[in-house]
């Protein structure tokens, strides 16, 4: 079995109040096995890719929006390295609650019917939990007409439960549960344990099988582990934990880079913003705040909750994949992306990026610092996404639009592309068939017929070319639609 | 009312209870086969080697090289096998085969100290192919004449002749796409020998007996020599009926070889790659209707796609036939149906097994002949209902035809389908890009296992000294709530509160010979083995208390020093089937179960994306045993049929000449997708029709597992409607199945770019 490596304590993640050492967990151990090693059973591994949300666990961090204290988060464990978790505060469903003292969630789902055969469902108390706790829940206000159609009048945001699958109830009895929940109790532990920081992160290295998993203590670290040798940077482990669970891929060196303060801030300035690449996309989400329109249509189809809770836009960029959500949208912005090194920064434009299928600019000793998207945003901006499912899917295609649109013409426009090439790319011939012109019908329905003819969509499993090159050509048609509807009304 | 149907006073069946886990569910305390591996030492991990061809011959196989990989304790192949090398009880189903089938089969085995290890050994095990042509479609195994199995036809009248007669005649091609099971929980067991020699298999499986058969045949050992336990399951809906058989036997022939513990447990993608799923169906037909929109007949011909191996291939499709008339009388009918054999997993039980593919047939000619007929299809469904006294094409008199048409008309107006189809109506004229449906339709399904000889069961139900009862069946819980029902009809039957009684796993040491948990009818089977079991028990104790009207406890305890029996074996058997397969002919259901769904969608005319809007079901559940959890029956079902009618899309590489043709290309929760929240309907209205009362069944009940799943067919006809409404009136509009977004969007395109009306009688 596995030695841990150094420092006279044993590295140990808090796990329902309990130290649980990480004596046995190797570089590429998931903290559902770590956990269910240990004997915690209750967190099931459903898919293994973060799809399912059966691993679901509450970690204690930093509040997303910036603020003191401490937020309870839920996280696919079945992505999460156990050894990212050192000195980390879990919660499991175990933790929660007992049979004969039921967690006000335990109980809600419990008593309407919200578990049948069990599987998904301390997952989903886990989720459900955190959303329970989250500090800025408050009651909508009802009789309105107004309260968001994926919310109760309790201001329980069912976007937190997305990435919970349940294949037994048809989930009517689990919305009504999350929308019965009230507040916490002053006296609860939990909504108690909010009002003191989260545990800081704990600079880690653990190695077994022939790999390292290093947390190093701050960027200068983490670059010259990166200079020095063949390293894989790891943030969320959104997209390596399906590589390694799924692809049996075992990365020699990981490096997380998820909880370094050079890579997590968010600023805006006279004529930019700047968003950090290791800020996960719900802290982005909480601390634009809606400042960013098109980013909002962005983060609930990006994926769900639990997946936002860890993905960040570095990773979403450093993996270069094609049918990543971000890019499209990024490139809309024309947005910069600054890489950083032991020899230094570069800022290098996002539409220049992407160099080929998974591959780019950047170098292997460099890591992705922030996001510069310049300001002010074009007055007319969208995301769509095209997918088989609403909440939680893969693109067929996405794309970003950015438009100048004044005095009813075409000032500038940049279109970004998702899933229609090896990377993704701007739509250059439609962007140059609308600038310039009218914004009417007639120009929206010669532009897309370019528009569905950019790119070189291929058939898979998620749709054929032809759909693909069709949603081209409808997405315009839609923007045009929408934006009509806004005119008008 | 029946002796079987009739409740006492005050019965604990028809409370409304939470199932009997639910505590232990939301807590994470509830144990599954695979939580028990942490609590069980020394355990070995299995990892399969599976075949990177759809079909070849395995010329070679060197194992050495995986022992040469650390932790690597044993490589389980064919020369292992004592007994017989199948796992199926058909025997056409090689555990180890030297002909690999499909893409993704396993080959061999290989356990080791942990999972890593084993899947490493597994990468560096030797195996030399021969690959051999492979037939992957159903229209290729048509043109290669590639079928398995029998070929029944089920006829009454001349079909032919009277089409041939009908004023309007329509023919035409449907076709359904399968169903991945998806249950949470992936294919588990966790094998152990003791002392004696006896081999414990924790499986889930929703038919012990049947693992225990396949263990014990595959090890060369007697029946008493195996005992398998199923504590619960993570979901079943079929796909653990005959699935799970070769996972316990692997299980258990590597424990009888080494002497440890040994855990099968699949990943998502090896569940999704090696077993079977809900069968694809291509149907032709023709149907000739009156004037009045009355179907005067229907010949058709069903073609399932079977995969590679027999499995439940023939009793799906006896039930797909036995289910094309849905709720509709067709005087002249012939229904054929035949087993495409093809290079693929075996598909096997899903939930309505065959049934959802047998009514499709009939639902899309209705919707697709509606409209050139030039009759709404609520009006056409409803001229076209069951009376009484009418027979279904394979004999059986339609008893409670009544139901559906009474569930209909309720849900005409707690639904309130007049006002809000005008509305859609409304809104449709007045919304270019975005126009909404509004569809009905019934659904009756037949109950019991076709094949009579399975609609029997036991049961074995303890009182201790103290007063607490022990209660063991021979069905297996997978979250459809059969042991919380088990409970209440216990407690009901022996007047005692649910309180004192428990329920103990299932075992086949406990309830020998069962039949899988499957056709819905766990609670109609075991639950009248448990009544009859109680009923013995309390005639015991009628006689001890000789009408002293002692308190329970103190009753229990005189019964004990009076030296009567406290203790009882249960037993039911379902009377008044009969079925002859030959003629397909016969009433080989105890009864039937109507539902009737109304549902509103809303379809976005740039994507073909989807909401579904409304949602109103009437369904029929008898009187209630536990409505909680019949209630989750109806809306769960409910929910996975439209996930098979719209969402989950199965897709293998049938490319000609391609390097992985055969491989199953969703293979992941990532690429095929669930209903998520998003498919709930935003609005939800379950309602049980009411005096629903049953006499052949426990307590007055019905079986509820399977025939909600088939409501969901009124999503995908107002998906169709919807479509239709981009277009001219009188369209018909062909929707692919699943019907998703993608297929949406095509078909409204197609009928955005109709222009003319077709001629009725294409």
């Amino acid at each position: 079995m596995t030695e841990i490596a150094t420092g006279p304590a044993v590295p140990a993640v808090i796990v329902n109040g309990e130290p649980m050492p990480l004596v046995a967990a190797t570089p590429h151990t998931t903290a559902l096995d770590f956990l269910r090693d240990g004997g915690l059973t209750g967190a099931k591994e459903g898919c293994a890719e973060g799809e399912c949300g059966a691993c679901c666990v509450l970690v204690a961090r930093p509040p997303a929006d910036g603020s003191p204290g401490t937020e309870w988060t839920s996280v696919n464990a079945c992505l999460v390295p156990a050894a990212s978790l050192s000195g980390q505060e879990v919660v499991t469903a175990e933790g929660l609650g007992t049979p004969s003292e039921l967690h006000p969630v335990q109980h809600e789902l419990a008593r309407r019917g919200g578990s049948q055969c069990g599987y998904c469902t301390p997952g989903f108390v886990c989720s459900m939990a955190a959303e329970y706790y989250r500090a800025d829940r408050a009651p909508t206000p009802s009789g309105n007409g107004v309260r968001p159609i994926d919310a109760g009048d309790n201001g329980f945001d069912l976007h937190a439960l997305t990435g919970n699958l349940c294949r037994c109830t048809g989930y009517r009895p689990i919305r009504d549960a999350a929308y019965a929940l009230g507040r916490p109790g002053a006296d609860d532990p939990f909504a108690v344990r909010r009002t003191t920081p989260a545990p800081r992160p704990e600079p880690t290295r653990i190695e077994a099988d022939g790999a390292s998993f290093v947390r190093p203590t701050d960027l200068t670290e983490a670059l010259g582990l990166l200079a020095d040798a063949d390293a894989t940077p790891v943030a969320g482990a959104t997209d390596l934990g399906v590589e390694i669970n799924l692809r049996g891929t075992r990365p020699r060196l990981l490096i997380a880079v998820d909880r370094l303060e050079e890579l997590r801030d968010l600023r805006w300035s006279g004529d930019e913003l700047r968003i950090g690449a290791g800020l996960t996309l719900t802290e982005i989400e909480r601390r634009l705040a809606g400042r960013v329109p098109v980013l909002d249509q962005l983060f609930w189809q990006f994926a769900s909750r639990p997946i936002r809770n860890g993905a960040t836009l570095g990773g979403n960029l450093g993996t270069g994949s094609p049918i990543g959500d971000s890019p499209p949208v990024l490139l809309a912005l024309d947005a910069d992306v600054v890489l950083v090194s032991t020899t230094g920064e570069r800022q290098v434009r996002l539409a220049d990026y992407f160099t080929g299928y998974r591959t780019s600019l950047r170098r292997r000793d460099e890591l992705i610092k922030e996001i510069v998207v310049p300001l002010p945003l074009a007055p007319l901006t969208a995301f769509h996404k095209v997918a088989k499912r609403r909440y939680d899917d893969i693109s067929s295609v996405a794309i970003g639009f950015g438009l100048d649109v004044s005095d009813g013409v075409v000032g500038s426009a940049r279109i970004g592309l998702g899933g229609v090439a090896a990377t993704p790319v701007r739509a250059v011939e439609t962007e140059a068939a609308l600038t310039g012109r009218q914004w009417t019908q007639e120009t929206v329905d010669r532009a897309a017929a370019v528009l569905a003819a950019e790119g070189t969509p291929i058939d898979d499993q998620r749709s054929s070319a032809r759909y693909r090159s069709a949603m081209l050509g409808q997405s315009l048609r839609r923007l045009f639609a929408e934006s009509a509807e806004v005119v008008t009304s | 009312m029946s002796d079987l149907s009739q409740r006492p006073e005050s019965p604990v069946v028809g409370e409304t209870i939470p199932h009997e886990s639910a505590a232990l569910h939301v807590t994470g305390r509830a144990l599954y086969t695979d939580d028990l591996t942490p609590r069980t030492k020394g355990l070995l991990h299995a990892w399969p080697v599976q075949s990177p061809h759809a079909h070849a011959r395995v010329t070679g196989l060197r194992t050495h090289a995986a022992y040469a990989e650390p932790g690597v304790v044993r490589v389980l192949t064919a020369d292992d096998v004592p007994g017989l090398n199948d796992s199926g009880i058909r025997h056409d189903e090689p555990l180890f085969p030297d002909e690999v089938m499909y893409h993704g089969q396993a080959v061999c085995w290989v356990l080791a100290e942990t999972a890593e290890s084993a899947r490493r050994g597994a990468g560096r095990v030797e195996v030399d192919y021969e690959p051999l042509p492979a037939v992957l479609t159903i229209h290729e195994a048509i043109a290669a004449d590639s079928f398995q199995g029998t070929a029944p036809t089920a006829r009454r009248g001349d079909a032919e002749a009277a089409v041939a007669r009908a004023a309007h005649v329509f023919e035409g091609e449907t076709e359904m796409a399968g169903q991945e099971h998806f249950y949470l929980e992936t294919q588990a067991s966790l094998a152990e020998v003791d002392d004696g020699g006896q081999v414990f298999v924790q499986s889930s499986t929703q038919h012990p007996s049947e693992t225990q058969e396949v263990v014990a045949h595959v090890l060369g050992l007697a029946g008493h020599a195996v005992t398998v336990q199923c504590l619960r399951m993570g979901g079943g809906f079929g796909g653990k009926e005959v699935q799970a058989n070769g996972y316990a036997a692997v299980a258990a022939l590597g424990a009888t070889l080494t002497g440890r513990p040994v855990r099968v447990r699949l990943n998502r993608t090896q569940d999704f790659t090696m077993t079977g799923k809900r069968h694809g169906f291509h149907a032709t037909w023709r149907a000739g209707f009156d004037d009045d929109g009355h179907l005067l007949a229907l010949d058709t011909t069903l073609t399932s796609d079977g995969g590679w191996s027999l499995d439940l291939s023939e009793a799906v499709l006896a039930r797909a036939i036995c289910h094309v008339d849905n709720a509709y009388w067709i005087p002249d009918v012939r229904i054929h149906g035949r087993i495409a054999k093809t290079h693929k997993t075996s598909q096997t039980a899903f939930r309505g097994f065959g049934g959802p593919q047998g009514m499709l047939v009939l639902e899309d000619i209705f919707g697709r002949c509606a409209p050139l007929l030039g009759i709404d299809p609520i009006d056409l469904r409803r001229r076209n209902f069951y009376a009484e006294g009418q027979e279904t094409p394979y004999g059986q008199p339609v008893r409670h035809a009544d139901r559906a048409a009474t569930a209909w008309d309720q849900v005409l107006a707690t639904a309130e389908v007049a006002d809000r189809s005008a509305e859609v109506a409304h809104f449709n004229a007045t919304h270019e890009h975005t126009k909404r449906a509004l569809a009905m339709t019934p659904v009756k399904f037949g109950i019991s296992f076709n094949l009579t000889a399975l609609n029997q069961a036991g049961a074995l139900v303890h009182v201790y000294k103290d007063g607490s009862v022990l209660i063991n069946h021979g069905g297996t819980e997978m979250g459809q709530g059969l042991h919380t029902k088990m409970l209440q009809v216990a407690a009901t039957s022996l007047g005692v509160p649910l309180a004192k009684v428990r329920l103990a796993p299932t075992r086949t040491d406990k309830v020998p010979n069962t039949s899988a948990t499957a056709a819905s009818s766990g609670s109609d089977l075991n639950g009248g083995a448990i009544k009859n079991a109680c009923e013995q028990i309390g005639a015991r104790l009628a006689e001890v208390d000789g009408g002293r009207g002692l308190p329970w406890e103190k009753l229990v305890g005189e019964a004990y020093l009076a030296r009567v029996p406290l203790f009882a074996a249960g037993y039911y058997r379902t009377e008044g089937l009969h079925w002859d397969a030959t003629v397909f002919q016969g009433s080989p259901f105890k009864y039937f179960a109507y539902g009737v769904a109304a549902a509103e969608v809303e379809v976005d005319g740039f994507t073909g994306a989807y909401r579904t809007r409304r949602v109103d079901i009437v369904h029929d559940v008898g009187d209630s045993l536990s409505p909680l959890v019949d209630l989750g029956q109806i809306e769960g079902g409910f929910v996975q049929g439209v996930g098979w009618l719209t969402l989950e899309d199965l897709r293998w590489d049938v490319s000609p000449d391609g390097e992985h043709r055969g491989r199953l290309t969703t293979r992941a929760a990532s690429t095929y997708k669930l209903p998520s929240f998003a498919e709930m309907p935003e609005d939800f209205r379950v309602a049980m029709l009411e005096q629903a009362h049953e006499e052949g069944a426990v307590y007055g009940s019905k079986a509820v597992g399977e025939p909600p799943l088939m409501l969901a067919f009124s999503v995908r006809e107002a998906l169709r409607q919807a479509c239709a409404a981009f277009g001219p009136a009188g369209i018909s509009v062909e929707l692919a199945s699943p019907a998703t977004p993608e297929a949406v969007y095509w078909a409204l395109d197609g009928a955005r770019n109709a222009v003319a009306h077709e001629p009725a009688g294409a």
